[in-house]
């Protein structure tokens, strides 16, 4: 490796602009600038001191802040492209499977759908793309704080009090003039700054004052916030540390909870209330009376099962662990599961009655009723009339080679095949029985089963979430809000005062950022201690401020 | 001479943390892809343990899955609604009689249908091999069962040999039967 030799006599490594030690302009670029560049203090990044083999390349190739925002401008306009058509768990079947997905997009929104759900761009989240270009962001994140936050740290810890003439001169607020007391001027400088809370230090005649270093660590801070954020999201790839999944509950029914092996649900009853014009004050009645009602309440009220652990699955013996009534932003809690109200549908068939009547005569035999659920085989009226239940059809579509058809099994539009025996048939009467339509397959009954009444349950949308990474999320949010503070409401201010050989009195002042304050600072001490008037030398047209980060490479 | 000495060991060494560092990024990205574009919901894989489970079937007899350890295990996942269930059941039928003493077992897991149904199937199509109801779905959701019907092919060793998530050829079932034999 190269370096670069300073006059003072200080080896400086390959790319640093300002002598580490004494503080003299190394490389031409600088020395053809009026104003020291003070990025980094002058210090040579990372990226710019080795560049020979494979992994130096890499390196400098992430160490770019130029790369950097590219991959942010790149993940932004992927991210909005991807609000364009709708996102998989979206549409019908929630992407679960691929070619039914595919077909999705592309009757609906042709080639271009075609094209958008091939891409990717219809799963965002999930397309390896997507996630790689956010890794990239990490790496570019952990490689430019690196690169650059060590020989910031290394120059401003080993910053030298006596700076060069050379470099106060080269700096924004400059000052030089005869005083009469050189000694008494300094001491008195160094009393007002030390007033102001600064750091001082003196050495052969020179002075440093300091403070607010740790703005300068703001954006490293900042990064470090963001990196734990990503990694937060990363373990959500991890088995068990992220659950996301949702099920229906009918009430009266116990089912195993989506994602949550061991632990069971059961639905006690689901609450859909609204405020009508009898129930409620001002507040809402002109919503009523535009929309007719508004809903006030959807509730499930659950019992929360466990088995023992190591229990299998299918095993009966789990235990009641607690009942709650489940509302809109009041989930179920239990052992990090949270499971919210999320959807709901009503009045779904639960059970119907028939009463066997005599066809003839209109003589009703008696009633049974059939829970849909968990119909029965056989239905003793009393008097030695029965019904047995053949068979039943949940959801009745049709006939398919005289078999009768169910499409689900949800209880739709139920059928049922009835055997009727009474004391008048002994040997029994069969009758296909469905909604509006009552068919005899074996010939002309005397008997009838007339439809009474029916029953219906609601049923409940759970949503069943566990998110063990929010704490790492959260941390990383809290601590990216610490770094933009750090380094925006805090500026890190350095004044350098030196007598020069001909009994001249030398003052420099650099800050972060808010140049207005540091002046107000120096104008105070130039007045107590009678510092040489300083001028700012930045010429307004040519420079402006350039925060650090924005590299030239 | 000395400096430059320590310069080059220096750069030796940052080259090490560099690599280092990239190398750890590369890997927990890489990884993370990985798992998440594999991600296919697919709970059990072939080559698992087939999760252990016990449900009760038609006749109130207890079956535990472990307990055909060393046995075969036609583990089938089906609805009476769905049709290509219908069609393959008289096959399972046909060849459960003919390997059950050649220690292949067949069980039929229902998702959570009434008894009175799965019942009037099982008169309707004579079949006689074991159907169990998982009346909470908590089976149904240990393996992740989407499709009706699936299948889960399950070794002597206790191990997913196959999954299979369409309907079965009379053929095709014969072949997978002779495939999960204890040798």
């Amino acid at each position: 490796m190269s370096s670069i030799k300073c006059e003072c006599g200080h080896l400086n490594p390959e790319g640093t602009d300002i002598c580490q030690n004494c503080g003299r302009p190394l490389s031409t670029e600088e020395k053809s600038k009026k104003l020291a560049d003070m990025r980094y203090d002058g210090a040579a990044i990372r990226s710019k001191t080795h560049k020979r083999t494979v992994v130096d390349k890499i390196w400098n190739f992430f160490s770019s802040v130029r790369v950097g925002v590219g991959i942010i401008i790149a993940i932004l306009v992927a991210s909005a492209i991807g609000t364009i058509l709708p996102q998989v768990f979206y549409i019908p079947g929630g992407g679960a499977n691929e070619a039914q997905t595919a077909r999705y997009y592309e009757d609906n929104y042709g080639i271009f759908g075609q094209i958008y759900n091939a891409l990717g761009l219809s799963d965002l989240y999930g397309s390896w793309w997507f996630m790689t270009l956010v890794g990239m962001l990490g790496i570019s994140l952990v490689v430019v704080s690196l690169d650059r936050g060590i020989p910031l740290y290394k120059s401003l810890k080993n910053q030298r009090i006596d700076r060069h003439p050379s470099f106060l001169k080269r700096q924004r607020l400059y000052g030089e003039g005869q005083v009469d007391d050189p000694d008494a001027v300094m001491k008195k400088a160094a009393e007002k700054l030390k007033e102001q809370r600064y750091n001082i230090r003196e050495k052969n005649g020179a002075l440093l004052a300091e403070k607010g270093r740790w703005a300068r660590w703001g954006p490293y801070v900042n990064h470090l916030g963001l990196i734990i954020f990503l990694f937060g999201v990363m373990l959500r790839a991890l088995p068990g540390f992220y659950v996301d999944e949702s099920m229906w509950l009918r009430e009266g029914e116990t089912l195993a909870v989506k994602g949550a092996p061991g632990l069971y649900l059961e639905n006690k009853g689901f609450t859909f209330d609204v405020y009508t014009q009898e129930n409620t004050d001002e507040v809402f009645s002109e919503a009523i009376e535009r929309v007719g009602s508004v809903a006030s309440n959807y509730q499930t009220d659950v019992a929360l099962y466990e088995t023992p652990e190591g229990a299998l699955p299918g095993s009966t013996n789990a235990e009641l662990v607690k009942e709650y009534s489940i509302v809109v932003n009041k989930p179920l809690k239990h052992e990090g599961f949270h499971i919210f109200q999320m959807d709901f549908k009503l009045d779904e068939l639960s059970a119907m009655t028939f009463a066997l009547e005599n066809k003839e005569t209109g003589e009703s035999l008696g009633e049974m009723t059939v829970n849909l659920a968990n119909p029965e085989k056989e239905y003793d009226l009393g008097n030695g009339a029965k019904v047995e239940l053949l068979d039943y059809y949940p959801d009745f579509d049709g006939f398919e080679n005289g078999e009768p058809q169910t499409a689900t099994p949800i209880p739709n539009n139920p059928a049922f095949l009835f055997k009727m025996t009474t004391p008048e048939t002994p040997e029994g009467e069969t009758s296909f029985v469905a909604i509006r339509q009552t068919l005899e397959p074996l010939g002309e009954n005397t008997h009838k089963l007339a439809f009474q009444a029916a029953e219906t349950r609601d049923v409940s949308g759970l949503t069943i979430r566990k998110d063990k990474t929010i704490p790492v999320i959260v941390l990383g949010g809290v601590i990216f809000m610490i770094g933009v503070v750090q380094g925006s409401y805090f500026n890190h201010r350095r004044f350098w005062i030196r007598k020069s050989e001909n009994g001249q009195i030398l003052v420099a002042g650099h800050t972060s950022k808010n140049w207005v304050a540091l002046q107000r600072e120096l104008d105070a001490v130039t007045e107590y201690a009678g510092l040489p008037a300083y001028t700012d030398q930045r010429d307004k047209e040519e420079q402006s401020d350039i925060p650090e980060g924005d590299s030239k490479s | 001479m000395n400096k430059q000495q320590e310069r080059e060991q220096k750069r030796k060494r940052q080259q090490i943390i560099r690599t280092a560092i990239l190398a750890v990024l590369a890997i927990a990205i890489v990884y993370t892809i990985v798992v998440n574009v594999t991600k296919d919901e697919d709970i059990v894989k072939v080559g698992d343990t087939a999760p252990d489970f016990e449900l009760v079937d038609l006749e109130g007899n207890t079956h535990r899955l472990s307990d055909y350890r060393g046995e075969g295990v036609f583990l089938n996942f089906w609805g009476t609604w769905c049709g290509p269930c219908k069609k393959e059941m008289p096959h399972m039928e046909k060849y459960f009689n003919e390997f059950e003493d050649q220690g292949v077992n067949i069980l039929a897991v229902n998702i959570s249908e009434s008894d009175l149904k799965v019942q009037s199937f099982a008169n309707t199509y004579g079949l006689t091999f074991p159907i169990v109801i998982d009346k909470t779905n908590s089976v149904r959701d240990a393996y992740n069962v989407r499709p009706l019907p699936t299948t889960f092919l399950v070794g002597p060793d206790g191990k997913v040999k196959k999954i299979i998530e369409t309907e079965m050829s009379e053929q095709e079932i014969k072949t997978y039967m002779e495939s999960i034999m204890p040798s």
